[in-house]
C-alpha cells in the first residue's frame, strides 16, 4: 500500500479517536458543565455529616452553587469539618445557614445554604458559624416510636 | 527414588532460573526498547505503518463488540435497576462501567489477540527467516527498524481504541436504553453527565489503556524476538503472547483500579 493511502487512514484513525475521547468528555462527563472560573473556599462545622462525600454539590434554591472539597475532622471538639470550593461569582451573607440535606428519600446528600440577611459577606476562608446536621433516619424512627409510646402511655 | 527427587529438583531449579533470566532478559529488552526509540521515531513513517496494521485494522472488532457490550450492559442494568425503581441511572451504570473499567480491559483484550499475536508470529518469523540476522549484518538495528516502531504503534493505538470501544459502549447503551426499552433520553444523559467526572473517571480510563497498551506491546515484541527460530517456536510464542498479556493485563488493572478508586 502506498504511503499516502497509508497516512490517510492513520489520519482518520486518529482523528475518530479524538472524537470519540472528545465525546466521552462533553457528552458523558461533565467538562461542559464543570466550573472552570475563580473560587472561593468556605469552611462549616457539623455535628453529624452523615453519608456527606468529597465533591457533593453546595446548592442554594436548588442551584448548584459549589462543591464539597474536603472533609476533615476536628479532634480537639470532636466535628467535622467541611471545606467547600464555591462559585466565584455568587457570594453569601455571613449569618448564611448551612444544611445537610438528603436530595430524594434514598438519594445522595449535598449542603444546602440558607441565606440570610447580614449585609456583610462571607470571604475566602471564612466559617460558617451556623450549621445544622446531616438527619439520621434511625434516630428519627426511634424518635417517633418514643414520642408515640409516651402518648399511648399517657392516654392510658 | 532419591535419583528422581534430585532430578525433580534440578528441573525446578532450572525452571525458575530460566524464568528470571527470561524477565532479566525482557526488562534489558524494555530498556533497548526505549534507547532506539529516537532513531525509529525520527523515521515516523515506520510507525505509521504499524500503527495501520495494529490499529486501523482492529477497528472493525473494536467497534462492533463496544456497541454489543454496550447494548448488553444496557439490558442487563436495565433489568436490575427497574427493581429498585432506578431506571434513569441506566445511562450512568453503562457510562461508568464502560469508562472505568470495560472500555480501557475488553479492549485491551481484544487488542492483545488481534494485534499482539499478529506482532509476535511477524517478528518470530523474521527470525525463523533470519531476516534480522541479515539486518544485523546491513549493520541496520533490527531493535530501532523492526521493534520499536511496532511497540510505539501499539502504545499509540491502544488509548485511541479503548476510548472508541467506550464511546461506541455508551451509544450501544443508549440504543437499548432509550431507543428500545424507552428509558427518558434527558434524565439518561443529565444523570451521566452529573456522575461521570472528567479527570476521576475518563482521565483514569485513558492512563489505564496507555498502561495496557505499553505492557501488550512489551510483552508481544519481547516474546517474538525471544522466539525459537522454528515454526514450533513462534506457535508457541504466539500463544504465550496472548496468554501473558492477557493476565498481565487483568492483573494490572486490580492494581490501578486500587491506586485509582479507594473508595471515598
Amino acid at each position: 500500500m502506498n504511503r499516502l493511502t497509508l497516512d490517510l487512514w492513520v489520519g482518520c484513525f486518529v482523528a475518530i479517536g479524538l472524537a470519540s475521547l472528545l465525546f466521552l468528555a462533553l457528552k458523558v462527563g461533565n467538562l461542559s458543565t464543570a466550573s472552570t472560573g475563580a473560587t472561593y473556599r468556605l469552611e462549616a462545622k457539623f455535628d453529624n455529616i452523615g453519608s456527606l462525600k468529597v465533591r457533593a454539590p453546595v446548592k442554594t434554591a436548588g442551584v448548584v452553587v459549589g462543591r464539597v472539597a474536603e472533609i476533615g475532622f476536628d479532634a480537639a471538639n470532636y466535628v467535622a469539618v467541611v471545606t467547600m470550593k464555591m462559585d466565584g461569582r455568587y457570594k453569601f451573607p455571613r449569618d448564611t445557614f448551612a444544611n445537610i440535606n438528603t436530595s430524594g428519600l434514598l438519594g445522595e446528600q449535598y449542603v444546602d445554604f440558607e441565606v440570610g440577611g447580614d449585609t456583610e459577606q462571607l470571604q475566602d476562608g471564612d466559617v460558617i458559624k451556623k450549621t445544622q446536621s446531616a438527619v439520621v433516619i434511625e434516630k428519627l424512627i426511634s424518635q417517633f416510636l418514643f414520642s408515640k409510646a409516651s402518648e399511648d402511655s399517657s392516654k392510658k | 527414588m532419591r535419583e528422581r527427587i534430585v532430578g525433580l529438583l534440578r528441573r525446578l531449579g532450572a525452571s525458575v532460573v530460566d524464568r528470571v533470566w527470561r524477565l532479566g532478559f525482557a526488562a534489558r529488552f524494555f530498556g533497548l526498547i526505549l534507547l532506539y526509540s529516537g532513531p525509529s521515531l525520527r523515521r515516523f513513517f515506520l510507525t505509521v505503518r504499524e500503527i495501520y496494521f495494529t490499529g486501523v485494522l482492529s477497528l472493525v472488532i473494536i467497534l462492533v463488540s463496544g456497541i454489543f457490550v454496550g447494548m448488553v450492559l444496557g439490558l442487563q442494568g436495565y433489568d436490575t435497576l427497574q427493581r429498585y425503581g432506578s431506571s434513569e441511572a441506566l445511562g450512568v451504570l453503562v457510562a461508568l462501567s464502560l469508562v472505568r473499567e470495560l472500555g480501557p480491559v475488553v479492549a485491551a483484550l481484544l487488542f492483545a489477540s488481534r494485534a499482539g499475536s499478529a506482532i509476535t508470529a511477524e517478528i518470530g518469523l523474521m527470525k525463523a527467516t533470519e531476516q534480522l540476522s541479515a539486518m544485523e549484518m546491513m549493520a541496520v538495528n533490527p531493535i530501532a527498524r523492526v521493534v520499536a516502531p511496532r511497540f510505539w504503534a501499539g502504545v499509540i493505538s491502544m488509548p485511541i481504541l479503548a476510548a472508541l470501544f467506550s464511546a461506541m459502549g455508551v451509544f450501544g447503551g443508549y440504543l437499548v436504553g432509550v431507543k428500545l426499552i424507552g428509558v427518558d433520553p434527558g434524565a439518561f444523559w443529565s444523570q451521566m453527565q452529573a456522575s461521570v467526572d472528567v479527570t476521576e473517571d475518563i482521565l483514569n480510563g485513558v492512563i489505564k489503556s496507555v498502561v495496557f497498551g505499553i505492557i501488550i506491546s512489551w510483552i508481544a515484541v519481547f516474546e517474538g524476538y525471544d522466539a525459537e527460530p522454528t515454526a514450533e517456536g513462534v506457535s508457541g510464542a504466539t500463544t504465550r503472547t496472548v496468554v501473558t498479556s492477557s493476565l498481565a493485563v487483568l492483573a494490572s488493572d486490580f492494581i490501578l483500579t486500587a491506586l485509582m478508586f479507594r473508595g471515598g
